[in-house]
């Protein structure tokens, strides 16, 4: 059916939230490799589309095809298995289980248990503190170690995609910076990545491509460098020290 | 006379921890207090009962296959009362009082159905055997419950603590919507605990029904009470403080009968309980009761 060449493409995506539309004709598409990234302000609608291609929310209309394929309808164990792997708002970390429980539970849908093992290794030589503190609960560690947890527990089940919530929020600066970092290096290695951000100049800097949503819809999308120079992306989400996320 | 005493509270103890252990999976995993869980602990000892008698099968035989009918009604009442519920994002109050129905339809039924009246298990069906150690007299049965309550104890604990299966229900129990982003079907680990729940639970009854020979539809009204007490006090939703918490309560049970009078039983250990709250208000080993929105 699909003959293009989007790893995903979203047409006409609407969700509700509770009673509230949240998500009006949302059309997005990422290709092979491409970082994009998802901007806009508090309550614009950024983590109910993630959590509609998550499958945790049902789409009222729309679909979402990932590699040609509709999973708009399928239950979330099933999209996570096809390698659409979101790192939540907030990292979502298992507190009362330990670091390495939490790297094992990451490739919990994989049937071939050999190559998670090979990739535990591969995530763990990748945040060398993991496995420094592999034993202990995951509550005990420091914010930014939570989010190399939540990455690292991500990639256990080898994504083709990872969505990432708002992987900036709550942490230090220098700590972020970091965190984007091992972001490229991990898009470098050929996974795709749809970065969904309030912290829209990071979020644009590392990114090929962005998209801007306002109150549930698409207002703007275009190369992550067109985006950063646009005036009206600056005046609303750049604001450069100014309150960032104050939209008219 | 304190040996033989503690000998008593250890049996009755590790019943009451078997049967607070499935209450408080559910509450942990599921987060509801399954209000037909005594229910459910009165239909295992009479679902043993059924099969002794009319089957003629062996008790250590009718045990496990009782064990079995009991989860599989665990698992219906998941599946009619509390998955509608889970669906529509509820009130945490409403699939409680959904289980008051359970409990009651049930007990009616086996009113229905057995009578009113006690029945016992026939002559023989019970190993009356005892051993003498000193002045400590100790029945077979009482051992056989022990080793019974503690290997189902046990087991529950390693499956949770080492397999993969054990980790993502812990994984559940903590976050169900993280568990659903890392590919766990949520809605299976929840039948599976409905299941083994109620299977501790009718297997409690029917250990129950074995030491006091004694079954009765109303059998596991008594039981709420102790097995919300004993969960709190363990600390709500955790394993070793549900067994902790069931043992302390039948010794406290047994020892308030032996030196005080069996009609301060409640009382005592009921209070004795109170005062524990008051001094470690999340239970013995709980964590802070913490919310996330």
């Amino acid at each position: 059916m699909a003959t293009n060449k989007h790893l995903l493409e979203i047409v006409g995506l609407a969700v509700n939230y509770g009673h509230i539309r949240a998500v009006h004709q949302l059309d997005l598409t990422i290709q092979q490799g491409e970082i994009v990234a998802l901007i806009g302000a508090n309550g614009a609608g950024k983590s109910t589309t993630l959590l509609a291609v998550s499958g945790l929310l049902k789409p009222s209309a729309g679909t979402i095809l990932f590699e040609g394929k509709d999973v708009g309808r399928l239950r979330p164990q099933e999209i996570v298995q096809h390698g659409l792997i979101q790192v939540p708002e907030g990292r979502a970390i298992l507190t009362t289980l330990t670091v390495l429980e939490n790297l094992e539970l990451g490739a919990y849908s994989r049937k071939n248990r050999r190559e998670a093992a090979q990739d535990l290794e591969v995530v763990l030589d990748r945040f060398p503190i993991l496995r420094e503190r592999g034993d202990l609960p995951a509550g005990n560690l420091s914010g930014g170690e939570q989010q190399m947890l939540a990455i690292g527990r991500a990639l256990m089940g080898r994504p083709r995609l990872l969505l990432l919530d708002e992987p900036s929020m709550g942490l230090a600066p220098l700590v972020v910076q970091g965190i984007f970092e091992i972001l490229q290096e991990i898009n470098k290695t050929g996974t795709s990545i749809l970065l969904v951000e309030q912290n829209a100049r990071q979020a644009l800097r590392v990114a090929n491509r962005g998209y801007v949503l306002e109150t549930g819809k698409i207002v703007l999308s275009d190369t992550a460098s067109n985006l950063l120079e646009n005036q009206k992306v600056i005046d609303a989400y750049l604001g450069g020290g100014k309150d960032c996320c104050s939209v008219d | 006379m304190i040996a033989q005493q503690l000998i008593n509270a250890l049996t009755l103890g590790s019943v009451y921890a078997l049967f607070a252990l499935g209450f408080t999976l559910v509450f942990g995993v599921l987060e509801v207090i399954n209000l037909a869980h005594g229910a459910v602990f009165m239909a295992g000892a009479y679902a043993a009962l059924l099969l002794v008698t009319k089957a003629n099968l062996n008790i250590w035989v009718a045990l496990p296959l009782a064990m079995l009918a009991s989860g599989a009604l665990g698992l219906l009442i998941d599946q009619i009362v509390l998955k509608p519920l889970r669906g529509r994002r509820a009130h945490h109050l409403m699939p409680m009082i959904a289980t008051i129905g359970a409990a009651t339809l049930i007990t009616n039924a086996a009113q229905g159905i057995f009578g009113a009246e006690t029945s016992r298990f026939p002559l023989g069906t019970i190993p009356e055997e005892s051993f003498q150690i000193g002045t400590i007299r100790i029945t077979e049965l009482q051992i056989a419950i022990v080793i019974i309550s503690f290997l189902l104890m046990l087991l529950l604990m390693v499956i949770l603590k080492k397999t993969r299966l054990g980790k993502a229900v812990r994984a559940v129990a903590e976050n169900p919507q993280t568990s659903y982003l890392l590919g766990i079907n949520v809605e299976g680990v929840f039948r599976l605990v409905s299941f083994t729940a109620a299977a501790l639970g009718g297997g409690a009854g029917v250990l129950i029904g074995l030491s006091f020979n004694a079954i009765f539809p109303f059998m596991g009204q008594p039981l709420m009470p102790k097995g919300i007490a004993v969960i709190i006090l363990g600390g709500m939703g955790d394993v070793r403080g549900a067994m902790v918490g069931g043992l302390f309560l039948g010794v406290a049970e047994v020892m308030s009968v032996a030196y005080l009078s069996s009609d301060y039983r409640d009382a005592v250990a009921f209070g004795l309980l109170f005062l524990i709250l008051l001094v470690r208000p999340s239970g013995l080993f709980g964590r802070v009761l913490e919310r996330k929105a």
